[in-house]
């Protein structure tokens, strides 16, 4: 998982020259890097393109968030579309009603938001164990969505709400968009420098551990309830910030884009990129937001009739997470890994 | 350690504080607003071609019915290239699944503009997904011809200076309707079913100033969920002896078949947006079948009361209707002849008008001067509300009586209003034929 792969002799060296750097200055070189990368990507592509980045940005904390409760909490949730949802209707709330605020404060806000409804539902949650867990979590996801039509006034019904987002500052002249995803990448990379952190860290060997036997991990002094209701509350804080940056990026919140189906695909990126790892959100994000683009131009391209190309996106992605699932069961970063590995050796023994 | 964590979100938090100073729900200041420039006038535009494009529901709650708005679309757009085109352009028609999810309508409108930079986008479909790029249209000064939605805020001509209406908004036709029931169904009880957003609330806001003293019941429905048996139930137990349906076409086929599986047999009255018989006695059939019973949907359908603007296919020797069912046969023989690929249709050949009338020398500016110049008459049955003040698309509507075998009745003439508190009163003036409005020549 993540940080804790077994190291390698041929590696020793650096490995420790790595570890006696401390994890948190480490990540945070990583969050740079990234960060750069990002900005030299969105400077080297068209404005559109740029909202694509950004959209991979958000995808990848909600995927992320999910990791953290399903690969390292060993914990499913079939509804984290719900703490998206929580998410975005506070920073359009918030946005509408407290124009004044800055936007960093909307979305501590929503991650806020999302944080309180995690730790409800893990409080809930950590007594169910498999399908029943599953079904919990998805009854959120079908449910909450309908809570706009309980208060159409203030939630905006099915119309949901819309808004613009001032964010940019005055003087600054790039494309909104390109700023929009500078401005989620930070949010995001700050996000996972913390998560990163608390994967390597004691919370997160307690929920490893957790995961693994429940019954060793508490003989061990871990307390399992509240261990893994911190993983809900962790992962719903990055739902509800992910939800916050879609709302920001996008000036909308509408149950329409709330379904249990995002809730779905939320889970089977999260699979096809990797479980239980937060590179597999990255991989899973990337899959979401692109994926689904480029089946969409191949059957424009093909000219076929619209029942079937209207379909060939979502069969196509069923098909490829079918193959990965069987080729690589640890999904695209499992699979990198091993590739890696592989090379590794190969190379190892030609020495 | 401790201290560095410290150190690392003081540092992350003045970066965020620096990023964003503003406040995020105050306009102006950002450079995000900015005006539409010279440049982007002729987006789009080529010597022998000018690219549009359009968000719609090919899959999601809202495809059943809607998915074949864009197919008649298409029909009517290779017509008129066959024939030379516009002004000696082609149009190149460029349709975008937004799934009736709208953010993902955000992000299609935003490739289409930023990618595929369309000179305008025609017929953006519904009111919960066009809502949240009105406003980007207008910044980014793209034209936002003929939205295919009745909601009231389309016709808004100081605010959204490039939008304009296609339908007849929710409460003209709620006055129509109202009047009618008034007139025919006086002293009845009448229920409404309505969808929960602004489908609902300005179609009851035009309802109201007729029988408000007459409405026992209203329900509301949410189309994620299509369990309608509660509702449906309810207006049974009030004794509602009128329905009003202001529903999509899946929902009104929904109702139907609930109350028939409740015995319960009101008078509906279905708005435009659902009363589209073709399309309904499919769905009919198709959601039967689906809960594994076969029924006869135009049987069903029977004695139903709609309202429209439109010709209907129903309405056999329309001018118009012959027209649409020539290129129907030509282009697209494989789909069914239904009001909605009408709709499509007539809403193509619109803004065809609109492009004829803004001349050779194209830009964005003349093709909304055209749309508010009033000499827009298309196939429709009503005139268009079209003009320097306003953007609204039809004013008024027919009201129509289904029989069993898919032929409609019409119950009473054209009718038009204004979306406040004025009369309802016959549409006057005459319409034009195809071949009188002589698009192309071919």
């Amino acid at each position: 998982m993540g940080a804790d792969t077994v190291t390698k002799p041929a590696t020793r060296t650096t490995a420790q020259a790595r570890r006696a750097i401390p994890p948190l200055l480490l990540h945070l070189g990583a969050a740079i890097i990234a960060l750069v990368l990002v900005v030299a990507l969105t400077l080297a592509t068209d404005p559109f393109t740029n909202l694509r980045i950004a959209t991979v940005g958000y995808y990848v904390l909600a995927l992320a968030g999910l990791a953290v409760l399903t690969g390292m909490g060993g914990q499913i949730s079939l509804g984290h579309g719900a703490f998206l949802f929580i998410g975005a209707y506070t920073v359009g709330l918030l946005v509408i009603h407290a124009p004044s605020l800055p936007i960093w404060a909307d979305l501590i806000a929503a991650a806020v938001a999302g944080g309180i409804a995690g730790l409800l539902t893990g409080a809930a949650a950590a007594r169910l164990h498999g399908p029943y867990l599953a079904g919990a979590t998805l009854a959120l996801a079908v449910g909450l969505p309908a809570i706009t039509q309980r208060f159409p006034d203030f939630l905006g019904g099915s119309n949901g709400l819309s808004f613009t987002v001032n964010s940019e500052p005055a003087g600054l002249a790039v494309p909104s968009t390109r700023w929009q995803a500078w401005l989620v990448w930070l949010t995001v990379l700050i996000a996972l420098v913390l998560l990163a952190n608390i994967a390597r860290g004691r919370l997160g060997r307690r929920m490893r551990s957790v995961r693994d036997d429940e019954v060793a991990a508490s003989l061990a002094g871990i307390h399992v309830g509240r261990t893994k209701i911190v993983a809900f509350l962790i992962s719903a804080a990055c739902g509800g910030l992910a939800g916050g940056l879609q709302a920001f990026l996008l000036g909308t919140a509408a149950p329409g884009s709330f379904t249990p189906a995002l809730s779905l695909s939320l889970l089977a990126a999260l699979v096809l990129g990797g479980i239980g790892s937060l590179w597999g959100a990255l991989w899973g994000a990337l899959a979401l937001v692109y994926f689904q683009a480029w089946a969409e131009d191949v059957s424009d391209a093909l000219q076929l009739p619209t029942p079937v190309a209207n379909n060939l996106p979502l069969a196509l992605y069923g098909v490829i997470l079918i193959v990965i699932t069987f080729v690589a069961p640890h999904g695209i970063q499992g699979g990198l890994r091993r590739l890696g590995a592989l090379a590794h050796r190969t190379r190892g023994g030609n020495r | 350690m401790r201290r560095s964590i410290r150190l690392g979100t003081v540092l992350a938090a003045g970066t965020l504080v620096l990023a964003a100073c503003g406040g995020a729900g105050e306009t102006g200041g950002g450079g995000g607003g900015k005006p539409a420039s010279g440049a982007n006038a002729t987006a789009g535009v080529t010597d022998t071609s000018v690219v549009i494009g359009t968000h719609q529901p090919l899959t999601g709650p809202a495809a059943p019915g809607y998915s074949k708005i864009s197919v008649g679309a298409k029909a009517v757009y290779s017509y008129i290239n066959d024939a030379g085109g516009i002004n000696g352009r082609k149009i190149d028609y460029r349709v975008e699944d937004d799934g009736y999810n709208p953010a993902k309508t955000v992000e299609v409108v935003k490739k289409l503009v930023l990618q595929d930079k369309v000179f305008a986008i025609v017929g953006g479909l519904g009111t919960p997904t066009h809502s949240k790029v009105i406003d980007y249209l207008n910044t980014e000064g793209v034209p936002d011809l003929l939205v295919s939605s009745g909601a009231l805020m389309w016709d808004d001509p100081v605010k959204h200076p490039m939008t304009f209406g296609f339908q007849v908004d929710y409460t003209r036709e709620g006055k129509i309707q109202g009047k009618y029931i008034k007139d025919n169904f006086g002293g009845k009880k009448v229920g409404d079913f309505f969808q929960n957003d602004d489908v609902g609330r300005d179609a009851q806001a035009g309802l109201d100033q007729f029988i408000k003293d007459q409405t026992v019941s209203r329900q509301g429905y949410d189309t994620a969920n299509t369990d309608v048996g509660p509702q449906i139930s309810a207006l049974k137990s009030s004794g509602a002896e009128v329905v009003v349906c202001s529903c999509i076409p899946a929902f009104a086929a929904l109702m139907i078949l609930t109350a028939a599986k409740l015995g319960y047999h009101p008078q509906f009255v279905i708005s435009s947006i659902g009363a589209d018989p073709a399309t309904l006695s499919g769905l009919l059939t198709q959601f039967a079948k689906q809960a594994g019973s076969t029924v006869d949907g135009n049987a069903l359908l029977n004695g139903i009361i709609g309202t429209g603007y439109l010709p209907g296919v129903g309405m056999a020797d329309d001018p118009w209707t012959t027209f649409f069912k020539k290129i129907h046969d030509k282009y697209i023989p494989g789909e069914a002849f239904t009001d909605t690929l009408v709709f499509g249709m007539a809403q193509a050949y619109t803004f065809a008008q609109a492009l004829k009338l803004a001349g050779r020398d194209l830009t964005r500016q003349k093709v909304v001067d055209a749309m508010a110049s009033g000499q827009i008459a298309g196939p429709g049955l009503i005139p268009f509300g079209f003009s320097k003040d306003s953007h609204s698309g039809y004013t008024g509507a027919l009201v129509f009586k289904l029989d069993g075998k898919g032929k409609e009745t019409v119950l009473r003439q054209p009718q038009v209003t204004d979306r406040g508190t004025g009369a309802v009163t016959a549409a006057t003036g005459q319409r034009q034929t195809p071949d009188q409005v002589a698009l192309v020549s071919g």
